[in-house]
């Protein structure tokens, strides 16, 4: 893909931090209002494709090599599946919540009934949720790239 | 008219008619009778987990197994995309 | 007959997908009938938990004088379809990674030209 004129690189500069925070923020309170890390990832992605829109494939496939963000989701997954076992190690259960009522990192317990946000709640579900977040930013993010430098290439070597 | 356009239609027409019969079978809309497991869920939610958000906390840790096969899903996905793709780079 | 208009929505959803993947003759077009019938899936997966006058199962400031497990939506069921909706973006990727490849071969999306280019 060919790059665009220099009105819709402007705005593109503008609005992608701004859609990256709000991404953000939706991931990181996943365990207060609706959202979470498979919501907030996708909206992260979005804000990701507007910038390879904008600036051509060719020019960000030269600058972001695909191995490297294949590297990131598999580091995703891997602090996934590790907080779930040390469920095991702590409390007996595969996904078992070892940090809810404890007094470590997310340990209080909020009162029953409807409640203003405590962001220190939740338990393990907070360090889910960013794992969870980076595996799709990352996994979205790959193959909308590879899909747009793979249809501007002239020719297909096989 | 041709022959699989006829055998479409009839295939098409059986499936509408068992459609037709099951819409009736089922609960009316806003209703749902008697629900014990999300009961329990909805009670408990606050003590157990220790959050706020009820299906938050269904997705990651009362079903967290489903949310460990989906992430399985998502990178079967981004591996079978590179491969198909891994030709191209001139 | 009015309490089940939903159900009969989900059915139209399917049968227009259904239709669209069976008597169609381009590739994309088949493709999108495919992502009809998911969306028609998920909507049916998301009217089975509904209560009537109930509110959605987040504890952050509730409106006040609710009655808890009387008076809220379902949850499990929006659980098993946010699962659904990821999975089918991960199909209608490799989906289009596919036809891309036949476009790229043959040269036509046309269904039946394909199927007598034996080469």
């Amino acid at each position: 893909m060919t790059e665009m004129t220099k009105i819709v690189k402007t705005l593109a500069n503008i609005l992608f931090p701004f859609t990256v925070i709000f991404g953000l923020y939706i991931i990181a309170h996943g365990h207060l209002t609706p959202g979470g890390g498979f919501q907030g990832g996708a909206v992260v992605a979005s804000g990701c494709a507007l910038l390879l829109v904008a600036y051509g494939s060719r020019w960000v496939f030269t600058r972001i090599k695909e191995k490297r963000l294949a590297a990131f989701e598999s580091i995703g997954a891997i602090a996934f599946i590790t907080v779930a076992l040390l469920g095991i190690v702590f409390s007996m259960m595969f996904f078992g919540n070892f940090l809810a009522g404890s007094n470590l990192l997310f340990g209080t317990t909020p009162a029953t009934g409807s409640t203003l946000a405590d962001f220190n709640t939740g338990g393990v579900l907070p360090l889910m949720n960013f794992a969870v977040g980076v595996k799709v930013i990352a996994g979205l993010f790959v193959i909308v790239l590879i899909m747009a430098y793979a249809s501007s290439a002239k020719e297909w070597g096989s | 008219m041709e022959k699989r356009v006829i055998a479409g239609a009839l295939a098409l027409t059986i499936v509408a008619v068992f459609f037709a019969f099951s819409i009736f079978l089922l609960h009316p809309f806003g209703d749902p009778g008697e629900v014990q497991m999300d009961d329990h869920i909805i009670v408990n939610t606050q003590n157990e987990t220790g959050t706020n958000n009820g299906v938050t906390s269904i997705v990651f840790d009362y079903r967290g197994f489903d949310t460990l096969g989906e992430a399985t899903i998502l990178f079967s996905a981004v591996a079978g995309v590179i491969m198909i793709f891994r030709r191209v780079k001139e | 007959m009015i309490e089940y208009i939903p159900y009969i929505a989900v059915v139209c959803m399917i049968f227009i997908g259904l239709y669209a993947a069976m008597f169609r003759r381009n590739l994309i077009k088949m493709v999108i009938g495919i992502t009809i019938i998911e969306s028609g899936v998920n909507l049916f997966l998301i009217t089975l938990g509904y209560r009537e006058g109930g509110v959605a199962p987040i504890y952050t400031s509730l409106p006040p004088g609710t009655t808890y497990p009387e008076q809220m939506v379902l949850p499990v069921p929006q659980a098993l379809t946010l699962t659904s909706i990821v999975i089918g973006v991960a199909v209608l990727a490799l989906m289009l990674s596919l036809v891309m490849h036949i476009y790229r071969k043959y040269g036509t999306l046309d269904v039946q030209k394909i199927r007598r280019l034996k080469e």
